[in-house]
C-alpha cells in the first residue's frame, strides 16, 4: 500500500545516492517539483532515465546530480537545446555524464518490457545506424519468420517517480490526458514516488484515464503545482513563456546557478 | 502578388505535398506548420499524428511543444507512447512522417544527433526522438530543412535515421527528389536560383533537365499561414 508522506519524505526514503531514477511525463505532467526536491536534498551519482529529459533534467545535470544519462531526445521543445545538458556532455560541467542514448521507440519498447519483467523489449530499428554503437542493443533473429530485430535491454530503475492529477486517501492514483510512459515507470520501477494535484475523497472515472492501485506504489505526495512549468490536464496548462525563457537562464553557468539557488535551493517545502 | 518570406515559402512547399486523408506524423516546428497549414487549404482531412500519443489533433493555434494541452483535447483518441509506437508507427497506420535534422546527405540519411566526434562533440545536438522509427515506419518521410553547405553534406557526421523513404525535401531554395538513388534538384523556389541551390550543397548537387520552378504561395495560402501563426 502507498504511504502518504511528504515530498521531501518521500525522496528521503526512497531515494539513494548511486539509484537508478527515473522522472517520467511525457511534455504533459513532468514531475519538476520532485526534481527540485532531489536537488535539495543533494542526491549524487544518480543514473537519470527519461525519454525526453527537459528543464528538470537540465536542472539536476547543471547541479551535479547525475553520472549518466540515459534518454531519446534532450532538447526544450520548441526552443532549442538543453545548455546544462550540452554543458555537461561537452564540456565535463559541473561533472562528466556518461550517455546512453535510444530513439523513442527504443525507450518505449524498454519501458514496456520492464513493465512486463521481461529481460528486452523488440523493435524493429536501429538497423544501419550509427545508434547501436553507443547504446544498449543487440540483434536478434525472430524464431518463426527469421528476421532480424532490435533488442533493447528492459528498464529497470531503482526508483521511479511519475506526477498525477490525482489520489484518494488510500493512495490509489488516477491521472488522464497524454500518458507517456507513466504506469509503465511505475510499474517497472523496484519503487515508486507518485506527487499529485490533489487528494479527493473519491476518484471519478474519467475518460481514457489511467488507474495505478494504491499497492503498486510506494509513496503518494501531494504537490499542488507539482508539473509546473509542465501541465496537469484539468488543473492549469503548459506555461510555455518559461520554456522560452529558460533558454537565456541556464545558458550561463553562473546565471544557471544563481536562479537555482533563489527557485529551487532556498525553497521552503512542507 | 504580397511579398512572403524563405519560410514561408517552405511552409507553404510542403503543405502541397500533402493529400486530403494522409495520416501525417508530425514534429514541432516547420512540419507542424505545414501540416496544419495543409488541413486548412487543401486537405482538410488530413489526420496529424504528434508522437505525444494525440491522434487526429485540430488544434487551433501551432503548438509550442508535441505535447501541448490542446493537442489531447482536439484529438479523436489519445495514446499511450509505447502505444504510439507499437501499434500504431511500426504497426503501419502512418502515411507521411515529416522529419527535420542538422545534416543530410546525398541519399537522404539524416543526423540529429551529434556534429563532430560522438565522444567529444563539437555540438550536442538534441538527439533521434522518434526520428530513426519514423524513418523507416511510415510509407513517405517528408524532410523539411533550410539549405547550407553545413547542412547537406558530404558525408554525416552521425547517421540517426535512414534515407530510404524520403520522397521529397523542402528547403528554402527549392526541392529536392530522389532520381536513380540520389537527391536532385527538382524545383527552385521563385526567389532562388539553380546556382544558389549548388552553392547551399557540400556535395556536387545533380539538377533534374525538367527542373521547374516552384509556384508561389497563393493569397489564400499566406492568408491561412499567416493566421494560424498569429493564433
Amino acid at each position: 500500500m502507498a504511504e502518504l508522506l511528504t515530498l521531501a519524505e518521500a525522496v528521503s526514503k526512497h531515494v539513494r545516492d548511486g539509484d537508478v531514477v527515473a522522472l517520467e511525463g511525457f511534455t504533459h505532467l513532468i514531475p519538476n517539483a520532485a526534481g527540485h526536491e532531489l536537488i535539495r536534498q543533494g542526491r549524487r551519482e544518480l543514473t537519470l532515465v527519461r525519454m525526453t529529459p527537459d528543464l528538470v533534467y537540465d536542472q539536476l545535470i547543471g547541479m551535479g546530480c547525475a553520472r549518466k544519462l540515459v534518454f531519446s531526445w534532450g532538447g526544450n521543445p520548441g526552443v532549442g537545446s538543453l545548455h546544462r545538458l550540452r554543458d555537461a556532455v561537452e564540456h565535463d560541467w559541473p561533472v562528466p555524464l556518461e550517455l546512453e542514448e535510444h530513439s523513442h521507440a527504443g525507450m518505449a519498447a524498454a519501458w514496456a518490457a520492464g513493465a512486463a519483467n521481461l529481460p528486452f523489449g523488440i523493435v524493429r530499428g536501429y538497423s544501419r545506424t550509427d545508434l547501436p554503437r553507443h547504446t544498449r542493443v543487440r540483434r536478434v533473429t525472430c524464431p518463426f519468420t527469421g528476421e532480424e530485430l532490435a533488442a533493447v535491454a528492459a528498464h529497470r530503475p531503482d526508483v521511479g517517480i511519475v506526477h498525477a492529477q490525482q489520489a484518494d486517501g488510500a493512495g490509489n492514483v488516477q491521472l488522464w490526458g497524454i500518458a507517456g510512459v507513466q504506469k509503465e515507470t511505475v510499474l517497472a520501477s523496484a519503487r515508486s514516488i507518485v506527487t499529485v494535484e490533489e487528494i479527493v475523497d473519491v476518484l471519478e472515472p474519467r475518460p481514457g484515464a489511467i488507474v495505478l492501485p494504491s499497492w503498486v506504489v510506494d509513496a503518494v505526495a501531494c504537490v499542488p503545482g507539482g508539473a509546473r512549468p509542465s501541465y496537469a490536464h484539468g488543473y492549469y496548462e503548459r506555461d510555455n513563456d518559461f520554456y522560452v525563457a529558460w533558454d537565456a537562464i541556464s545558458r550561463d553557468r553562473d546565471t544557471f546557478t544563481e536562479w537555482m539557488r533563489e527557485h529551487v535551493l532556498e525553497v521552503v517545502t512542507a | 502578388m504580397t511579398a512572403y518570406t524563405a519560410d514561408e515559402m517552405m511552409a507553404v512547399a510542403a503543405a502541397r505535398r500533402l493529400q486530403d486523408g494522409m495520416v501525417c506524423f508530425v514534429g514541432i516546428g516547420l512540419p507542424s506548420t505545414a501540416a496544419n497549414l495543409a488541413r486548412r487549404v487543401h486537405a482538410p482531412g488530413c489526420v496529424l499524428v504528434y508522437e505525444s500519443g494525440t491522434i487526429g489533433a485540430k488544434p487551433h493555434r501551432l503548438p509550442l511543444s508535441i505535447g501541448d494541452g490542446e493537442l489531447a483535447e482536439t484529438a479523436d483518441a489519445v495514446v499511450s507512447v509505447p502505444e504510439m509506437f507499437g501499434y500504431w508507427l511500426q504497426g503501419g497506420r502512418i502515411d507521411v512522417g515529416f522529419l527535420g535534422a542538422a545534416q543530410i546527405d546525398r541519399f537522404g540519411n539524416l543526423n540529429s544527433t551529434v556534429i563532430g566526434d560522438y565522444d567529444s562533440p563539437k555540438v550536442r545536438l538534441p538527439g533521434g526522438g522518434g526520428a530513426p522509427e519514423i524513418a523507416t515506419g511510415v510509407r513517405d518521410v517528408f524532410v523539411l530543412l533550410r539549405q547550407a553547405p553545413r547542412a547537406f553534406v558530404e558525408r554525416l557526421d552521425f547517421l540517426t535515421s535512414v534515407g530510404d523513404r524520403v520522397r521529397v525535401v523542402v528547403t528554402d531554395l527549392g526541392v529536392l527528389e530522389p532520381r536513380d538513388g540520389e537527391l536532385t534538384l527538382t524545383f527552385v523556389h521563385p526567389s532562388a536560383s539553380v546556382e544558389q541551390a549548388r552553392e547551399a550543397t557540400g556535395w556536387t548537387l545533380r539538377v533534374a533537365d525538367d527542373v521547374q520552378v516552384s509556384d508561389p504561395p497563393t493569397t489564400r495560402e499566406l492568408l491561412a499561414l499567416r493566421a494560424l501563426e498569429a493564433a
